[in-house]
């Protein structure tokens, strides 16, 4: 198979695109995407100061490898979640890559250790709170990064999710609908209230084929293996699902994911309502920690309580 | 050829010379799901592999 952009080899076809690309083109063009996500979204600019969440997994560290090339001001945080042997690898990817790639390009790690933080690390914080693992990592680690960037000031937070990740979410949400989630899923989440930093995803463009096939060509050095609290995770069973369909119809996780971002724009253009009106509406700062929250007491500041009190 | 797979962590013998697609075919895998890796090569589903190769068959899928 010939790249259809030179006369070289392809060395990944993209049956979405009815395209395939040398490595070269391949890395041109999934920097383009990157950078039509940001523009199309609204997502930063050159000036800004952005906050990458890193976890040592091909979808972070290409996101904070594509930034620095493009010449974003883009430093990174990884939460060491304490599990064994696994976090001990991811960290050694992640502060690795920030050392042959990153401090060239003067962009700094900040790491946040959730046993150093809460005296345990994930898989006994789980148990205490007596929840299941994966919620337990995922309240931990929005409240780390959104404190971080917040205290620190940066100008928008940056996550790894891709084109994968995004369908398959919406693919769940859809199937239990749990509407209330639906406006949550946009590329771009604004600095609604004070103490919420802006979110932005700038890989959803890409699915996580080429992202995988952008870092094998680039060289960045990732850990392949799944985080061992992931296996039977619900997301596999909707990613899984989605990659048949997509075998047999090339394109139809962008045409549900990108179909659903138009109509959620429409959507918001005829009710005359964004996220920051109903954000301003419904929360209020954290009673304990001041981070914005529907409750009185943030679910992070609860979850530590109950983890303290594990009787109460 | 040898043929390294991960999730879990496993070596298979395959009769080779054989078309990447015919490989994804053979393990009933969906190509959208995986890279195929020769060195630090990529290869695409019309190449073929012969039989003295190694190749790693990488899953890209990740996330709970």
């Amino acid at each position: 198979m010939k790249c259809r952009k030179c006369p070289q080899r392809a060395v990944l076809g993209m049956p979405r695109h009815n395209t395939a690309f040398c490595g070269p083109c391949l890395t041109e063009f999934v920097r383009t995407q990157v950078q039509k996500a940001i523009k199309a979204q609204a997502m930063f600019s050159p000036e800004d100061r952005i906050l990458v969440a890193v976890s040592g997994g091909k979808d972070s560290l290409t996101l904070w490898e594509i930034l620095l090339k493009l010449g974003y001001r883009a430093d990174a945080l990884y939460v060491d979640l304490g599990i064994e042997g696994y976090s001990e690898r991811s960290h050694e990817k992640v502060t690795r890559f920030s050392r042959d790639v990153a401090q060239a390009c003067g962009s700094k790690l900040i790491i946040h250790t959730v046993e150093a933080d809460a005296g345990a690390g994930i898989k006994e914080l789980a148990t205490l709170v007596k929840r299941p693992t994966c919620s337990t990592c995922g309240t931990i680690k929005r409240y780390q990064f959104n404190r971080v960037a917040w205290e620190n000031k940066y100008d928008v937070m940056a996550t790894g999710h891709n084109l994968d990740d995004e369908a398959a979410r919406l693919l769940g949400n859809v199937l239990q609908w749990q509407e209330e989630y639906l406006q949550k899923q946009a590329p771009t989440l604004p600095a609604s209230v004070e103490g919420f930093a802006k979110k932005v995803k700038p890989l959803y463009r890409m699915t996580e084929r080429e992202i995988a096939a952008y870092a094998v060509v680039n060289r960045i050095d990732y850990l392949v293996e799944e985080c061992p609290m992931a296996k039977g995770a619900k997301m596999l069973v909707y990613k899984d699902a989605l990659n048949r369909l997509e075998a047999e119809s090339p394109g139809t996780k962008q045409r549900f994911y990108w179909g659903f971002l138009d109509k959620q724009k429409k959507a918001a253009v005829v009710s005359h309502s964004s996220m920051t009106d109903s954000d301003q509406a419904t929360l209020l700062p954290c009673e304990s920690c001041g981070q914005p929250t529907t409750a009185g007491t943030c679910s992070f500041c609860r979850m530590m309580a109950r983890a303290k009190n594990p009787t109460r | 050829m040898k043929v390294h797979l991960s999730h879990p962590t496993r070596d298979v013998e395959l009769q080779g010379p054989k078309r990447v697609g015919d490989i994804f075919k053979e393990l009933q895998l969906i190509p959208e799901a995986f890279l195929i890796i020769r060195g630090q090569d990529l290869m695409t589903e019309d190449e073929i592999v012969a039989d003295g190769d190694s190749i790693e068959v990488r899953p890209v899928i990740s996330g709970g």
